[in-house]
């Protein structure tokens, strides 16, 4: 983007947000590879909030294959209040094997749908992250290796599109959670640790989307 | 890409690396650079760029893999590039004439067929089998 460009784009930005309706609730992405728990997480702060769940949790790959939009929730913390959507996004990959699904018990045409459906998910949630998400929660498993394509693509493109965004260490209840994996795969934003299972630090976690939402 | 010459009767075993310069690259929209890396993955090639992609050409990339996934041959890509050097951030006079720098070597393959092995900033190491 030439600079011309960016500097319209500034403008546009500020002119919007000084006529931005403040009541209007954020929509906040939470983004992350296959099996990172987003919709622990997302549950999880929903239920804290609001008292209902977003969506079905599961320990098979692409389990949340259609994003889904938990509205009006809202975080108060240190007597202010956030507004935010929550949009549960499917795992982003850019390889989706059927016959992984084969090794949980399913039939093929089971197996094939729920790979189709799967691809669909993922390219949706690029769509949102495009199109229409204010801020990123960005979960991952601090089990598994930060270090991938995936991980560095979908920051960078978060990072492109000026979006605000907060790094969840998740699981920590695991004996081989490492956050200081996490933290040092990209030390330029920061990593909050957790497990959304558990419910471990999530008062640090609402202090943080506040912060960085609010 | 053009053809491959065969010297022996019969389809040739082997893999096929594609090195596409960033001059190639240059003038293409996304969705041609997109098109040239896909179109050359599903053929079983590997594909490199000396110019890696945008942000949003690599968010559009995921996209567009993503609809021709197909249970019956193509299960996606493996994608890996080094990561951006912040050094190497256009100048004021590039970015004034629209220029963005995404010098970062990258390297596309089918995802049945190559394997990361090793990756730091210096080093890809990719493990490539043939179809």
């Amino acid at each position: 983007m030439g600079l011309f460009a960016e500097l319209r784009d500034s403008v546009s930005r500020v002119t919007a947000s000084l006529f931005a309706d403040d009541s209007e609730p954020k929509r906040i992405g939470i983004y992350g590879p296959p099996n990172a728990g987003k919709t622990t997480l997302a549950n999880r702060i929903a239920r804290d909030w609001t008292g209902d769940a977003v969506g079905p949790e599961s320990h098979i790959p692409h389990e949340t294959r259609r994003a889904r939009r938990k509205e009006d929730v809202e975080i108060k913390r240190n007597g202010k209040t956030v507004n935010i959507d929550i949009v549960d996004t499917p795992g982003v990959t850019t390889k989706v094997d059927y016959s992984e699904f084969l090794d949980h018990d399913m039939e093929k045409d089971e197996a094939v749908r729920r790979s189709r459906e799967a691809t669909e998910g993922v390219a949706e949630a690029m769509h949102w992250l495009r199109e229409d998400v204010d801020g990123v929660i960005y979960v991952l498993d601090a089990t598994e290796d930060p270090f991938t394509q995936v991980n560095t693509m979908l920051i960078g493109i978060i990072e492109s599109r000026e979006l605000p965004v907060l790094i969840l260490a998740n699981k920590t209840d695991l004996e081989d959670a490492n956050i200081q994996r996490v933290s040092n795969a990209f030390p330029q934003h920061e990593t909050i640790p957790l497990s959304a299972l558990e419910g471990d630090n999530m008062d640090e976690v609402y202090e943080q989307i506040a912060k960085y939402f609010g | 890409m053009p053809e491959t010459t065969s010297s022996g009767d019969g389809p040739q075993e082997g893999v096929q690396i594609d090195l596409i310069s960033g001059e190639r690259m240059a003038g293409k929209t996304s969705m041609e650079k997109i098109r040239l890396i896909l179109d050359g993955v599903r053929d079983g090639n590997i594909v490199v760029l000396e110019s890696g992609l945008t942000p949003d050409e690599e968010s559009k990339l995921i996209e567009v893999t993503m609809s021709e996934i197909n249970p019956d041959g193509f299960s996606g890509i493996e994608i890996e590039s080094f990561p951006q050097d912040q050094a190497s951030d256009t100048s004021l006079l590039g970015r004034l004439m629209g220029k963005q720098e995404t010098s970062k070597l990258t390297v596309i393959g089918p995802a049945n067929q190559i394997q990361s092995l090793h990756k730091d900033e210096t080093l890809i190491s990719a493990l490539i089998s043939r179809k």
